[in-house]
């Protein structure tokens, strides 16, 4: 049914906390090897969307999910998935960087190891590719073994993805992966985004307008739990289809 | 109104004053009365000696074998309580619903509640007979069912405490290593059992703590032979149940028997104020890691 290039679609996607309906009839199609943003104010539902599609969701209590959601047309809530596969495949990256107590390294190769993976050379490898990846490796290869806890923000969110990246998955999903770093370091992880699109899919939530417009080539703009448009990024801030969509990005409200 | 507010000051003060007082008052009978015992047996002998026959014509004071008895109780029960402590307070946290959480935790802990004398009396006539049928030389009184029983009794100090350890580590790494793949197992035992290991340590320390100076259990189930051994099938005494033995016998007030008991329970003492400012000093040192 979905077209080749539509690496993650939602189909009539209905999710509630409790009785709080928070997301209502979502369809939505992204492509693949492209960056997808996602605006709204707050508690618009769209980080709950961006939870979906790895079914980070699955540990809070009373979430439920309708509808379908499709990664490369395979429905990832049916009951043969197993969510630790699916997160293999659909990597995130946190509002606030979270290394783990660990080492540097221990924290890149961390989706190996647990995967069984003990060979030195493969993880002495990823680490490296991961880490240049990120264009962290000269910044931190005299530092793999110290606490990755004693890294800038900045470097420690690289060091996010850079983990997220180390176990290959093919989309990656990050929550506002700036808004607790200073411009600099915003700046770096966006240039870093324009990168890593050639290889992964992202799905963005943001905040920032801006950088919405300087990241993405899709935007979805999201209100009250429903998706209220969703278009080139181009189209939508500069002839937005909606009276909300267009208050919004010019700041009207929000 | 002001002369209200000074009086609820004065017995504010005057409790927390009393409080202290006491402690000190505690302190200085110990050490008084173990500095006169020391005066008539050297340091040393007390220290290295592996006999303690007080109570004999061939005196001997040397406190190893009361020692040894502590330690192996307190060994027993933690290899107990450590392991099942830990698997709960994973379970609880991880795994189990919220619900049954909220309502297995409090239940927990009411095996702390039940009074220790029980506990000694079902490590005598229940679990012992039990491990007879099996381990035939065991003698009636061994440290194995005390320390067995004293693991079950510190199992909620532990689960409890390192739940709480376990709870606090900040959700965004629990996420991290799910947002990863790993499964909750892995996610447990490779990431918030680290992260979490100084509350655990913290919770280890005061169970240790709390083993040693126990009492009545062991006085009932461990025997009072003091002896110099690992071995847990036969009878030993603890440093507690040692004191407990002289306090209710007839040994005369103001001889050199009695003040034994002063020098035992200086021992005492000194192990538990260590363990706690261990637990203290760790707990200070590591609890600011993620703010």
């Amino acid at each position: 049914m979905s077209k080749k290039n539509y690496k993650l679609e939602a189909r009539n996607l209905n999710a509630y906390y409790g009785t709080f309906h928070a997301l209502k009839d979502i369809n939505i199609a992204m492509e693949e090897k492209a960056v997808t943003a996602f605006i709204g104010p707050s508690g618009c539902g769209k980080s709950t969307f961006l939870r979906t599609l790895n079914r980070m969701n699955d540990y809070i209590d009373g979430f439920k999910v309708e509808g379908d959601i499709l990664l490369d047309g395979r429905d990832i809530y049916a009951r043969d998935v197993r969510v630790d596969e699916l997160r293999k495949e659909v990597g995130m990256v946190f509002q606030k960087p979270n290394p783990f107590p660990k080492t540097v390294f221990e924290n890149v190769v961390y989706g190996l190891k647990i995967q069984g993976i003990k060979d030195k050379k493969v993880l002495n490898e990823v680490a490296e590719t991961s880490l240049r990846k990120t264009a962290l490796w000269d910044e931190v290869k005299d530092k793999l073994d110290k606490s990755a806890l004693a890294l800038s923000g900045g470097q420690q969110q690289r060091l996010c993805i850079a983990r997220a990246l180390a176990i290959s998955p093919s989309v990656i999903l990050m929550d506002e992966p700036t808004s607790a770093l200073d411009p600099i370091s915003t700046a770096k992880i966006e240039e870093l985004l324009y990168e890593l699109k050639e290889d992964y899919t992202i799905v963005i939530v943001t905040h920032n307008m801006q950088q919405a417009g300087r990241v993405s080539d899709q935007t979805a703009f999201f209100y009250m739990g429903e998706l209220i448009e969703f278009s080139k990024t181009k189209t939508m801030f500069t002839s937005p289809k909606h009276e909300r969509t267009q208050n919004y990005i010019t700041g009207r409200f929000g | 109104m002001r002369v209200q507010e000074k009086i609820i000051e004065g017995v504010l003060w005057l409790s927390a004053v009393i409080t202290i007082l006491v402690t000190i008052g505690i302190i200085w009978v110990l050490l008084s009365e173990s500095l006169t015992f020391f005066k008539e047996v050297s340091i040393v002998d007390f220290l290295t000696d592996t006999q303690w026959t007080p109570l004999f014509a061939d005196k001997h004071f040397g406190i190893l074998p009361l020692v040894a008895g502590t330690m192996l109780t307190t060994a027993i029960a933690i290899a107990v309580a450590l392991p099942i402590g830990l698997t709960i307070a994973i379970y609880l946290n991880t795994y189990a619903p919220a619900g049954f959480r909220a309502t297995i935790k409090p239940m927990l802990e009411i095996l702390a509640t039940i009074p220790t004398v029980v506990y000694g009396f079902f490590a005598l006539t229940v679990v012992t007979p039990f491990l007879q049928s099996f381990i035939p030389n065991l003698a009636g009184f061994n440290s194995l069912s005390a320390g067995l029983v004293m693991g079950i009794m510190i199992i909620p100090m532990i689960s409890s405490l390192s739940e709480d350890a376990i709870s606090a580590v900040p959700k965004s790494l629990r996420e991290g290593a799910y947002g990863m793949g790993a499964t909750k197992f892995q996610t447990a035992f490779g990431v918030l059992v680290p992260a979490a290991s100084s509350g655990i340590l913290v919770s280890v320390i005061l169970a240790i703590s709390r083993a040693v100076g126990e009492t009545m259990l062991v006085a009932i189930a461990a025997g009072q032979q003091p002896r110099l051994t690992a071995n847990p099938l036969v009878p030993i005494e603890t440093i507690t149940t040692y004191i407990v033995q002289v306090s209710l016998g007839d040994v005369p007030h103001g001889s050199l028997e009695y003040r034994t008991i002063f020098a035992a329970g200086i021992t005492l003492f000194v192990f538990t104020f260590v363990l706690n400012n261990i637990s203290f000093w760790i707990r200070k040192k590591y609890q600011e890691k993620y703010d």
